[in-house]
């Protein structure tokens, strides 16, 4: 008979053994710093607070009430839905152009460097880079005083700082690399040959690109949107450092809720909205970028 | 000088001393080239000859540094590859994979005044031609070699095309698919009787399925002919060795009060003809050429149809209905290739026999 101890050495000399041991460490801290805090949030978010630390017993729906009727919330929400699509559209149409011109325009051995050289700004920390433009779009900024320089301006423009614009720059440009670089992934295994082939076949450079590059590239660009919506919704530094008060979005809202008022059950309860809302839109919009991809037709990516 | 057209056949591409440069690279070197209506055409020649670049140049993917390129009466200066007469089937086939087998093969007909039912019944037809009826809503990813190969026939066929440019369309498939696709291409061709220019590495593919082939190196056509010529006669000594397999001895010639005679090391002295020697006769040193099907090993008591010389059998290859035979003529250090067909009732012999070789003094061809 074999021992416990001698099954689970064998069991670990399997590849499933070896996998389970890779795995398992990163599986541990995913597990301690996301689903238990995850489930935690979920249980909060049915709990009543009645004091600084205490709860009434049992769980309630009063939050969810509150948070569903009260027009504070909903205004916020979608504000953030409306400040992380602007930002959502916004990044990925500058990125395209640019993750093609990577790709088709930049010779092979050079195409490295490039994708360096967009990854550079991370380098920076992304408060310093919120900051930034905060010394660029500000009243006496670098923006305004070049205006007024130049003769544009007389008086410095007030409505780029401390308002939903201001969030909506600073968002897209924090989030320009991590649109680009699956775009250009996807455009990068692209066949060229498929677009020889769309020209042989008599379409024009527009056209080869509508109907052979577009739909080819549908991948990432729709990795390109999930990737910019989902965090750029529930971004506090932002809105926090640039919003001003007309751009608070949500995920202020629900640390005033935790850390202000006191109310964790309704700041939890506000994540998980939040949260859902997201998941939502994001599963919505896969199944249409899927579609749009031709994924319907081909059962997967070929 | 160019090659024209077979007199039979109106031109219908005129190729003009075409140059072009990769870099430093001189990848055509003066391309003169007629290519007849319905003519079946190869460029045959190993990688990097630059036969895959002039077909490029036919279909609009190249620009050239000078020379002209005419189809069918048209200047192509200019012309983008979308607006020339002339479809391509890619050597990846590039089949558009986010679409099906009917969207691939109706791809081109967007701007064809024809209704969506005629469109649709056009491509469906063209999937007919090649073998693939009924095939139409299958995805791109769940098709075999062959049937990519056919699809990409199809959608290139459905345009009606003036010409079919095929850049080594069965170099991906394996050898079995490969000879059923050549005979299948050989009769979709005489079907549709649209000029095909073929490019390919395989002088077996070229001479199985050709009406003329141009055999290049280095950026120039050496030799252009019907593929029975070429291999009876190839022009020079590394046409000779592309095409098929060739023996080489090295042999003395000398010129006999106007007869041609030529000495071969191991085989002895005979009379050669003009034509055997399409360089010109060269007196003194020089090499004969000779394919192995032209020597026969003579059994027993078989008497020689031409000329015989005595060899040892130094290596057999053995392919079921043929047999290889590496012979040293006595006094001949280089090997000969020759083959055999495996008869019934007769042995395969082996190596270290010694063998009676026939040859056939009118099967030589002398480079200089």
């Amino acid at each position: 008979m074999m021992t416990t101890g001698e099954k689970l050495r064998r069991f670990f000399r399997t590849d499933q053994g070896v996998g389970l041991l890779l795995v398992s460490p990163t599986a541990l801290y995913a597990l301690l710093l996301l689903a238990v805090p995850l489930i935690a949030i979920v249980v909060i978010s049915f709990l009543t607070q009645t004091g600084v630390r205490d709860f009434a017993p049992g769980l309630s729906l009063v939050n969810y009430k509150e948070a569903l009727s009260d027009p504070l919330y909903r205004e916020l929400m979608l504000r953030s839905l409306m400040v992380s699509g602007s930002v959502t559209v916004v990044t990925v149409l500058l990125a395209f152009p640019i993750a093609y011109f990577v790709s088709f325009g930049v010779k092979p051995e050079q195409k490295s460097l490039w994708i360096f050289l967009i990854t550079i700004p991370f380098w920076t920390s992304y408060l310093i880079r919120v900051f930034l433009w905060k010394v660029i779009l500000g009243y006496n900024g670098v923006l305004n005083s070049g205006l007024k320089l130049v003769g544009i301006i007389d008086e410095p423009l007030t409505f780029i700082l401390y308002n939903v614009n201001a969030v909506i720059i600073t968002l897209a440009h924090a989030y320009a690399p991590f649109a680009i670089l699956p775009i250009f992934v996807a455009l990068e295994k692209i066949d060229r040959s498929y677009l020889e082939a769309s020209r042989d076949l008599g379409e024009s450079r527009t056209m080869t690109f509508l109907r052979v590059t577009l739909p080819l590239a549908a991948p990432g660009v729709v990795a390109a949107v999930l990737i910019v919506f989902i965090p750029t919704i529930g971004d506090y530094v932002t809105p926090k450092l640039v919003g001003g008060p007309g751009g608070t979005m949500i995920a202020n809202m629900i640390q005033t809720q935790f850390l202000r008022l006191n109310n964790a059950p309704l700041g939890a309860t506000l994540a998980v909205l939040a949260m859902l809302i997201v998941a939502v839109i994001a599963i919505v919009f896969l199944i249409v970028g899927y579609r749009a991809a031709g994924g319907g037709k081909k059962g997967g990516r070929g | 000088m160019t090659i024209k057209a077979k007199p039979e056949r109106k031109p219908l591409i005129s190729l003009q001393n075409i140059q072009k440069h990769y870099g430093e690279y001189h990848a055509l070197r003066g391309i003169n080239l007629e290519i007849g209506e319905g003519e079946f055409f190869s460029l045959l020649g190993p990688s990097g000859c630059g036969k895959t670049t002039l077909l490029r140049t036919i279909a609009g993917f190249e620009d050239i540094d000078s020379g002209s390129v005419m189809l069918a009466g048209k200047d192509m200066m200019g012309v983008p590859a979308n607006k020339r007469p002339t479809n391509m089937v890619f050597q990846s086939y590039a089949i558009f994979p986010h679409l099906t087998v009917a969207e691939n093969v109706a791809f081109g007909l967007r701007k064809s005044p024809m209704s969506k039912a005629e469109k649709a019944e056009a491509a469906e037809a063209a999937l007919n031609m090649v073998g693939l009826s009924g095939y139409g809503t299958r995805a791109a990813h769940a098709l075999s070699g062959g049937q990519r190969q056919r699809v990409a026939l199809a959608r290139a066929l459905v345009l009606k095309p003036k010409v079919l440019l095929l850049d080594e369309p069965l170099s991906a498939l394996d050898r079995k698919m490969r000879e059923q696709m050549q005979v299948e291409l050989i009769k979709l061709q005489r079907e549709v009787g649209i000029t095909f220019i073929l490019v390919t590495h395989d002088q077996e593919e070229a001479l199985v399925m050709s009406d003329r082939i141009a055999v290049m190196f280095e950026g120039e056509i050496a030799q252009c002919d019907d593929p029975e010529v070429l291999y009876r006669c190839p022009k020079t000594k590394r046409v000779a060795d592309f095409i098929g397999v060739m023996n080489f001895l090295p042999a003395t010639c000398r010129n006999e009060g106007g007869k041609k005679i030529v000495n071969i090391v191991g085989l002895g002295e005979t009379e050669i003809t003009e034509e055997q020697c399409p360089e010109g006769f060269p007196e003194g040193a020089a090499t004969v050429g000779f394919r192995p099907e032209t020597l026969t090993i003579l059994y027993d008591t078989q008497t020689p149809t031409h000329r015989e010389a005595p060899a040892m059998i130094e290596e057999v290859v053995y392919y079921g209905d043929m047999t290889y035979y590496d012979v040293k003529f006595d006094g001949v250090d280089t090997p000969v290739r020759l083959s055999m067909r495996n008869l019934f009732g007769r042995d395969v012999l082996e190596v270290g026999t010694r063998a009676r070789i026939s040859w056939s003094p009118g099967a030589l061809v002398v480079f200089g």
